[in-house]
């Protein structure tokens, strides 16, 4: 076991052992699902704070409900009824937080970096649950997670990330987990959604996606963010779909035993077809399952190296 | 310091399955807690349905208890790593034989039974271990005990599996 850190801001400084120890964690957590009584006091007398400056209903949720099952005691803060309207800054909300002795703050914020400003600045334990377009480390985990357990190895795996590469923070969390473990990355989408220097992650970068699909042993669909695209990156939904949406004919030319996964929320009909994402090859709904034992994972090991910590600065 | 040999541990294991058959409790479910009760369980189940002659196996769990530790937040020198439970029937009204190797402070068990707790509210939990070293921090007895041999020293138990090639209980002096 190595899992030394104060804080979970994304998975590109961690190295391959502090990933496969999380991963190793998640799967007694998804085992106790099927008890009648999904709880352990594990985290008793810790609170944990939700701070989250974006809306989200899944990723706080699953948050909410991992912190839960480990006996944790939750709060959360949505901006709109906190100080922020009153103008006060986040290190301050935060800071506020932490004087009320919260032990775990997991925040989503616009801004790339904040999580991390709160984790310079704060003692309490900081987890990134999505940060602008930079990352969001649990999503990445919970996805290499899924096609751990599906595939059982993640070395070799020809893994394809469609759609908007540009603002998912969750293709860069992906994209720095799968790397690490040696699986082959592609990326394809429009040129306009594809940030110029990506093929420096390691990845191959491909703008037709029936020629990107080909011999794929995974394919993650990246959600079309409505709200970003002001910008004018593609003509029409219409052309996006007819260049870039998933659909069972596109599908056959991967390998048989392909894996369909999706971070959700989908856009039915725009950038996965609803066959699709209903067919027998989709592990959607499980990749939820997994969030929550990826998140229990961690938000443990956070708090297992905090008591560590604590008794190296008692003695 | 050797305190069981190979044939030691045969005999306290037949000791123990004999001592269980004669109190005749029926609807049994044997679970052995991670990682060394298990495979002290899994000795002991094979002993019961040999002696008894039974074509069945008898229901078999294993329980990992770092979760419902008390003792997270004290010292200790690693992370520890959390194991698969796996009870995998219906535990209520049935009679757990639950197993560990080495019964020292107590305090394993007592997570042990929080555990259980959480799967189903059982007829009747009966402990059984293979040494009981003593020293005692809680209120909490074995049933069926291999060997009592008091000492502070760690008491370590190979039991032969798929995962240990050795068959032995030995004391490692501090």
């Amino acid at each position: 076991m190595s899992f030394n850190r104060k804080d979970l801001l994304g998975l590109e400084h961690l190295d391959k052992k502090e990933i496969q120890t999380i991963i190793d964690a998640a799967k007694p957590f998804k085992n106790m699902f099927t008890r009648s009584i999904k709880k352990a006091p594990a985290l008793i007398g810790k609170t944990v704070v939700t701070l989250f400056c974006e809306p989200s209903t899944r990723t706080r949720t699953s948050f909410e409900i991992a912190a839960k099952r480990l006996s944790a005691d939750v709060v959360s803060i949505a901006p709109k009824t906190s100080s922020f309207v009153k103008g006060e800054s986040l290190v301050d909300t935060a800071k506020t937080l932490e004087a009320m002795k919260a032990d775990i703050i997991i925040i989503r914020h616009t801004c790339a970096g904040a999580p991390e400003l709160l984790a310079k600045n704060l003692n309490a334990s900081i987890v990134n649950a999505g940060d602008g377009f930079h990352e969001h480390p649990t999503q990445g985990l919970l996805d290499l997670y899924t096609m751990y357990d599906k595939k059982k190895k993640i070395e070799g795996l020809k893994v394809l990330l469609v759609g908007d590469i540009l603002h998912s923070r969750v293709a860069r969390s992906n994209i720095w987990a799968l790397t690490k473990f040696g699986a082959k990355v592609r990326v394809v989408g429009p040129p306009t959604l594809i940030p110029k220097r990506i093929s420096e992650l390691g990845v191959e970068v491909y703008y037709d996606l029936d020629e990107a699909i080909k011999d794929v042993d995974v394919v993650n669909i990246l959600r079309i963010q409505m709200e970003r695209q002001q910008g004018g990156f593609f003509p029409s939904i219409h052309e996006y779909n007819e260049l870039y949406q998933v659909t069972e004919k596109r599908l056959a030319k991967a390998k048989p035993d392909v894996l369909i996964m999706h971070p959700g929320p989908m856009n039915r009909g725009i950038e996965i077809d609803s066959e699709v994402a209903d067919s027998p090859a989709s592990v959607i709904n499980e990749q939820v399952t997994n969030g929550i034992a990826v998140r229990m994972a961690v938000l443990h090991l956070l708090a297992l190296a905090r008591n560590k910590q604590g008794r190296k600065h008692t003695c | 310091m050797e305190i069981l040999n190979s044939k030691q541990i045969a005999s306290a294991i037949e000791k123990l399955a004999n001592e269980i058959i004669k109190q005749n409790i029926d609807d049994i479910v044997v679970v052995g807690i991670q990682t060394k009760g298990v495979a002290v369980a899994k000795r002991l189940s094979r002993k019961i349905e040999s002696i008894k002659k039974m074509e069945e196996q008898i229901p078999f769990g294993i329980l990992d208890i770092t979760l419902y530790r008390d003792d997270l937040q004290e010292a200790g020198a690693d992370i520890p790593t959390i194991k698969d439970t796996n009870i995998p029937c219906d535990i209520n009204n049935k009679n757990i034989i639950l197993v560990d190797d080495v019964l020292y402070t107590g305090r394993t068990i007592r997570s042990a039974l929080d555990v259980l707790k959480d799967f189903g509210r059982p007829k009747s939990i009966k402990l059984v271990v293979l040494v009981d070293r003593g020293y005692r921090e809680l209120p909490i007895q074995p049933d069926f005990v291999g060997l009592v041999h008091h000492t502070k020293d760690r008491v370590c138990v190979d039991i032969n599996d798929d995962t240990c090639d050795s068959d032995k209980v030995v004391i490692e002096n501090k």
